[in-house]
């Protein structure tokens, strides 16, 4: 085969994520040919009921679980979406997405109105939000270019370092960003007659934007460019050495990241209704993590898995210990899941999955096939 | 065009420096002099815990992100024996003693199963450090506590030229530091063991061939380094104060200072030190507002240009 026809195989034929392993070794046997135009309808039966009852869930939970479980899992998943994109699909830790999500919060009340000292132009809440997410866009794409000049390990210092320096400027400065008080009192608009605050509307924008931010995610992960981005999580220099810029596509993964960041970020400023130094400190940026390692890397949804669990024990550790011991309960999920499984609650359902099909006569390769997020590479030096 | 851009970088970093020194110089000398003593001395702390989490990852290419909580862990300990005996040399090597041997405990019940997964074993130090901080915060409380100097080191020094007088105690850290990495030097290049090590570092597989006990070695190493945070906790529970947070504040010192340095280099963890205490202590004097930004613009400048450090090498 020639490098031609290998850039033309891989082009068009994207393996469906989350597939099994059978089909994917069918769809790659079939001639590049059939690839084009004809893919199977990647929707089941439970991707219907799983939409079914998150459109319903506000018409039978109360209000306390309508706005603070699901609005708030939805917000923290679309931060921790940024991250399982960048993590699982680019190899890439970063620590600054919560960074990249405040910082749009911030921006949103410097632009829009806040009821605090400090800067704020008070301009129409659509440019506010527009001007927000460009300017974190912007930044995630300056954090974007310095980290991929490491690797691994040197990848979450860094920006752990860097969010750690943003946390250290909003705290230290009053002219713009307030200082320790930060911004108080940023609302979503009242728009067509509807307070967006409200538990149910607010909801519905949550899971609006976090179905968009989880379909794109989706979607960009079969387009040439995400298969592209895979192959050099796998192994850049040989992605390099079939001509791809590998910087380019790392950095366009954050600007991507970015982007899914800083609409989570303004949720969940929103949810807050303020946003402060102490939410992009170094408990948030750890936080995020332990959402998307929760959930797992291997698939976008495991993003909103965790955050669903984050939340859950966030909000009734109180039950079952202490309410000053949440750090304690959410320490030990995270231990357990991150000791027991190798893909978080994504790499639990795999290996029940695939033992279920063993035992329906499935192939038991299944289970040997499933990825981690944890493979050992062999960490060659970057070819930059 | 090597030597021209080595000059050229000098002059760039140097030049500024030097007028700073030249101009701080003239305008408080006594202001400088002291900075620049607790910069040190601030740095020789930082060195202390920062070589241990070094050397960890030096061999074992394993980030221990809760050497914070190694270092929390025996500076409570050592507070507390201090307390109960009234000896500070006691309180010396029950913080270290402490420290070392959780840090055993991690390498046998946890690393130890997961060898070459780095990203795994990053996650579940993180974990550990959330778990012991609150952990500890239960145990103790978040009052602060802070360990009174021994006897022998309380009160200033005086006499001194230019600052007249400064704490003997913290003077004493530059020796103590110097000591520390003196020792770390000869038993890294000396000794068999310290051979053994770095033998582990430059080829595992193939030290492991020859008939060593590799998981010997790791353990030892990974207790020495554990142990180097208890110690620093014991003298940072005098220099600084005990209370929760400490732990990632020192944990973020130890990742900076190591990341400027080069990790896994004994000597890089050394200039990191000295860049990160300087930078902070000058900075808190002369520019109190910013001093913390500047520090991570160090940080970042060297990640940019030098991005496995200053004295690092490929991993």
């Amino acid at each position: 085969m020639s490098a031609a026809d290998w850039r033309r195989a891989m082009n068009l034929q994207p393996r469906p994520l989350g597939a099994r392993p059978g089909q994917a070794a069918a769809a790659v046997a079939r001639p590049p040919r059939a690839g084009r135009g004809r893919v199977t309808n990647p929707v089941r039966l439970h991707h219907v009921v799983v939409l079914a009852f998150l459109v319903a869930y506000p018409w039978f939970a109360t209000p306390f679980f309508t706005y603070q479980i699901g609005a708030q899992a939805l917000a923290l998943g679309l931060i921790a979406l940024s991250l399982t994109f960048l993590a699982g699909s680019g190899g890439m830790i970063s620590l600054a997405q919560m960074t990249v999500a405040g910082l749009a919060g911030y921006m949103v009340a410097i632009f829009g109105a806040a009821a605090t000292d400090g800067a704020t132009l008070g301009w129409p809440w659509w440019l506010a939000v527009l001007l927000g997410i460009a300017v974190a866009v912007v930044a995630a794409t300056g954090i974007g270019w310095l980290s991929v000049r490491t690797e691994g390990i040197y990848t979450i210092m860094i920006t752990l370092a860097i969010g750690v320096a943003f946390y250290y400027m909003a705290l230290q400065n009053y002219a713009v960003f307030n200082g320790f008080q930060g911004k108080q009192k940023v609302f979503p608009p009242t728009l067509a007659g509807i307070y967006w605050r409200d538990p149910t509307p607010f909801y519905y924008l949550a899971l609006a934007c976090a179905l968009a931010g989880y379909l794109l995610v989706v979607y960009l992960l079969r387009t040439p460019f995400g298969i592209a981005l895979q192959g050099i999580r796998d192994n850049p220099r040989r992605m390099h050495a079939l001509g791809f810029n590998v910087t380019a596509h790392r950095v366009a993964a954050y600007a991507v990241a970015g982007l899914l960041a800083a609409v989570g970020g303004v949720l969940f400023t929103w949810y807050n209704g303020l946003v402060t130094p102490g939410s992009v400190g170094t408990g948030w940026l750890i936080n995020i993590l332990v959402i998307a390692v929760l959930g797992g890397l291997r698939h976008p949804v495991g993003a909103f898995l965790g955050a669903i669990v984050f939340v859950l024990v966030q909000n009734f550790a109180i039950d079952v210990i202490d309410r000053e011991r949440f750090n304690l309960v959410i320490g030990v999920v995270f231990l357990v899941i991150v000791l027991f499984s190798r893909d978080g609650l994504l790499g639990w359902w795999a290996a029940l999955s695939a033992r279920m099909s063993t035992h329906r006569g499935g192939s038991p390769w299944t289970a040997a096939r499933t990825r981690s997020y944890a493979r050992s590479s062999p960490s060659p030096s970057s070819p930059s | 065009m090597t030597r021209f851009w080595a000059w050229f970088r000098a002059l760039v970093i140097g030049v500024p420096i030097l007028a700073f020194t030249v101009w701080a110089l003239q305008d408080n000398s006594r202001l400088f002099v002291v900075t620049l003593l607790n910069g040190l001395t601030l740095a020789s702390l930082y060195f202390i815990v920062a070589s241990g989490f070094t050397l960890v990852f030096g061999l074992m290419r394993n980030v221990n992100l809760a050497h914070g909580s190694l270092y929390l862990l025996g500076g409570y300990l050592g507070f507390f024996t201090a307390q109960f005996t009234g000896s500070w040399l006691l309180a010396l090597a029950a913080g270290f003693a402490a420290a070392a041997l959780v840090g055993l405990a991690m390498q046998v019940s946890i690393f130890r199963f997961m060898p070459g997964q780095d990203l795994r074993q990053t996650l579940v130090t993180i974990g550990l450090s959330i778990v012991i901080a609150d952990l500890l915060m239960w145990a103790i409380g978040a009052q602060v506590h802070q360990l009174s100097p021994p006897a022998w080191l309380d009160g200033p020094l005086r006499g001194l030229p230019v600052i007249r007088a400064y704490s003997t105690y913290r003077l004493s850290l530059l020796p103590i530091g110097v000591l520390i990495g003196v020792a770390l030097w000869l038993f890294l290049n000396r000794t068999r063991a310290g051979m053994m090590i770095r033998a582990g570092v430059d080829d595992r597989a193939m030290l492991a061939a020859a008939g060593v006990n590799v998981n010997l070695v790791f353990a030892t190493t990974f207790a020495i380094g554990a142990g180097l945070a208890g110690l620093g906790g014991v003298i940072g529970a005098v220099e600084l104060s005990m209370v929760p947070g400490e732990d990632t504040r020192l944990l973020l010192a130890s990742l900076v200072v190591v990341i400027v340095g080069g990790m896994g280099s004994v000597a890089g963890a050394a200039i990191g030190a000295a860049i990160l205490g300087l930078a902070e202590t000058y900075g808190l004097a002369y520019a109190p507002t910013y001093s913390v930004v500047f520090t991570f613009g160090i940080l970042v400048l060297v990640l940019a240009f030098r991005p496995r450090g200053i004295l690092g090498r490929p991993a």
